[in-house]
């Protein structure tokens, strides 16, 4: 088993934090944290895998053939799912405060500080 | 009797999914009676938890299937009282807030019920599960509700600030609990709490263990709000409408703390049983410095709702301390606190709503002496910032008591003293602020507050009936009211130690869950109080009054006094006030930092 599954899921954590960091743009913030959220798909699946494993389906496969983790896939798949409803709620807040504010910079939007 | 278990989730989901399917057909009044009758129910059900429970936890496990030879696969809910009851605080809440928004909103539409039910739904089951997968999916849940009902009123800017602050530093605090999940799994091979536990405790600290639980332990304080995590918090609870408010500051931020304890105790306090004393540094260390900076903030703010947030935030640096004692006694006073103060704080933000529906706005100086007219909202926002104050025996005084005693156990002797200093800030802001609004009192003016909130444009939902209607007072009076008396249940805080030294037994604990063996029923230990918690609430109430004056007539005082004071403090003020710049880039930064932070202390002690 490789280490590059783990370091590509590192990258993607911190370019995807660099971008909500640094954002200057609701639409891009929110596809920065898509890129950080898929590294932990990234991570959860490289976890659950195992050399020449097939997939976790046991129809029509002999007894003691090795297989990948079924949990962590089921557990990458909801992960999948409620990252795609943060993402569709927040593209459409993106979508509302360009409407309301007429710009969609996060640093212009400061109705609320200090 | 085990098939209760997974009711407070289900029935609220279910009513959630049937609102939604008819929202087309169903008149207005009859999708509010629905949710109430709803939230009413699961709080009758949770209730029942927690009476269920007293003796012996109830362990359900979904589609039946339960551990073979002391192996977990299946998914567990785990319902101990303490769990149980912060449920049952979440469904009386939601309740309340039912009610309260019937007359409170104008036009709300039924997806707000939806969303309210479903965030409901999602706050009971991250109590309540047993596993830590379940705990990252309803901790998702409640952050995807919790994101859509704070920018509810999308014809603003505020909230839609407020929720995009939220929204993103709740998510990446998700990614953390779900990176350090995926690592406990990858070491373990195991999800349920009580398992990872017994394979986790055969061993000793190694990197990866360090690292999945300053990841989980990280995720959860975002949740709570514990400096520097706190940011995203003030700016949400600011700008949600009165009846969110209620269930996210007065229950969400402390499941993220009792969520440390469920993670704590089943699966890591093996491993670090040798390192508890140098974790109980780093708990009370960020648990005073949170403490500090939400009192501290809560004195520059002018609007009624973020000073009510900042007061959210020191309340959680106070539980933080009482969790981190690490005691069954600091658990079970944690607890007591949490619920009386979720109650009190709960009315506050009611009747800020009441001022907000009366007079058009929730801002302390222009409202200033406008209260007259709002005798009840004046009551109990007097009566909530006296018992903040933490005057004695009412409110939160049996969680004050246990933690005093707590404190005393473990060699802290001095931590009450500090805690109290918060309830001195927290009070005296709230009396300030009530002064200043119901009676007239103090100036005009404070340029030491922060600045003005745009004229009020934050509640175009409201109606514009101006006279409050019982519905809305109602429910404010009597969750002060229940908050007050909660001191008052016999053997509460005996009875809440024995269920907190059963939930940190982790062999037994680990046995029953597993293997179905229940441990012998526990006598109540004993609970002398002395007089030490009544010596602390009496000078912090008055004390308290004190700060209040001093907020109140602070310009007052001789200009030598004055100008050295500001020389003192100007600075720092204003570079706490900097932080808080409402930019999402500076939260996420911070949280960063917070989580190396946690991590980098955390390999330390484990060393």
């Amino acid at each position: 088993m490789s280490y590059l599954p783990y370091a590509l899921a590192v990258w993607l954590f911190v370019v995807g934090l660099y971008g909500v960091v640094t954002s200057r743009h609701l639409i891009h913030l929110t596809v920065c944290l898509m890129v950080m959220q898929s590294s932990s798909y990234v991570l959860l699946l490289s976890i659950g895998y195992v050399d020449r494993g097939t997939a976790p389906i046991f129809a029509d496969v002999p007894k003691g053939t090795r297989a990948v983790d079924p949990v962590v896939q089921a557990l990458t798949l909801t992960d999948v799912v409620v990252s795609v409803a943060v993402a569709a709620l927040l593209l459409a807040v993106a979508m509302q405060v360009r409407r309301r504010h007429g710009s969609a910079d996060p640093e212009q939007l400061s109705a609320v500080k200090g | 009797m085990e098939s209760l278990v997974p009711l407070p989730v289900v029935v609220p989901l279910i009513a959630a999914a049937v609102l939604a399917a008819g929202a087309r057909w169903l008149r207005r009044g009859v999708d509010d009676a629905i949710a109430l009758a709803t939230a009413a129910a699961t709080s009758v059900i949770s209730t029942m938890l927690v009476v269920r429970s007293l003796d012996h936890d109830l362990v359900y496990w979904f589609g039946g299937w339960t551990p073979r030879h002391g192996l977990a696969i299946g998914i567990a809910f785990d319902v101990e009282p303490l769990a149980a009851s912060l449920a049952a605080l979440a469904a009386v809440l939601a309740t309340a807030s039912f009610v309260y928004g019937w007359r409170y909103f104008d036009e709300v539409g039924t997806l707000y019920h939806v969303l309210m039910l479903t965030f409901l739904a999602a706050m009971s089951g991250f109590v309540l599960s047993g596993d830590l997968f379940n705990m990252f999916v309803f901790f998702e849940l409640m952050t995807v509700c919790a994101f859509a009902l704070i920018g509810y009123q999308v014809h603003s800017t505020a909230p839609l600030q407020g929720a995009i602050n939220f929204a993103v530093t709740n998510v990446i605090a998700s990614f953390f609990v779900v990176t350090g999940l995926a690592l406990v799994y990858g070491r373990t091979g195991a999800l349920n709490l009580d398992q990872i536990g017994r394979v986790l405790s055969g061993e000793g600290t190694d990197g990866l263990v360090v690292v999945a639980f300053a990841l989980l332990l990280g995720g959860f304080l975002v949740k709570a709000g514990a400096v520097p995590f706190h940011f995203w918090l003030s700016d949400a609870y600011a700008v949600a409408p009165v009846p969110v408010c209620v269930l996210l500051s007065a229950v969400m931020s402390d499941l993220g703390l009792h969520a440390i304890g469920r993670i704590y105790w089943p699966a890591f306090s093996g491993v670090f049983s040798g390192d508890v004393d140098a974790l109980r540094a780093l708990f009370v260390g960020i648990g005073v410095l949170t403490m500090l900076v939400g009192g501290a903030m809560a004195f520059f703010q002018r609007d009624l709702k973020r000073l009510l947030a900042f007061v959210t935030i020191s309340q959680v640096g106070v539980f933080l301390c009482g969790i981190g004692l690490f005691t069954a006694r600091g658990l079970a006073g944690t607890t007591l606190y949490v619920l009386a103060d979720g109650f009190v704080k709960a009315a506050l933000f009611l009747a800020v709503g009441i001022l907000v529906y009366r007079l058009g706005d929730g801002d302390e100086l222009r409202l200033r002496g406008r209260g007259r007219n709002a005798p009840v909202a004046a009551v109990v926002f007097f009566g909530g910032a006296f018992l903040v104050a933490g005057v004695p025996p009412f409110g939160s005084f049996e969680g004050w008591s246990l933690l005093v005693r707590s404190a005393d156990d473990v060699g802290y002797g001095w931590l009450p003293a500090v805690l109290a200093l918060g309830s001195v800030l927290t009070g005296g802001t709230l009396l300030r602020a009530a002064a200043r609004v119901f009676l007239g009192w103090g100036d005009e003016a404070d340029p030491l507050l922060s600045a003005e909130p745009p004229p009020s444009e934050e509640e175009p939902d409201v109606s514009s009936s101006r006279i409050s209607p019982p519905l809305l007072f109602g429910p404010a009076l009597a969750l002060l009211l229940v908050g007050a008396a909660l001191s008052f249940t016999p053997q509460l805080s005996g009875e809440a130690t024995r269920w907190a030294q059963r939930f940190q037994d982790r062999p037994a604990h680990a046995a029953e869950v597993l293997a179905g063996r229940l441990p012998p029923v526990s006598a109540a230990p004993p609970t002398g109080t002395g007089f030490a918690p009544y010596g602390f609430g009496i000078a912090s109430t008055v004390l308290a009054v004190g700060f209040a004056a001093f907020g109140l007539y602070r310009r007052r005082l001789p200009a030598l006094v004055r100008r050295g004071t500001a020389r003192l403090l100007d600075p720092p003020i204003a570079v706490l006030k900097g932080l808080h710049s409402g930019i999402i880039g500076d939260y996420v930064a911070w949280l960063t930092f917070g989580v190396a932070a946690l991590g980098g202390v955390v390999a330390l002690i484990a060393r």
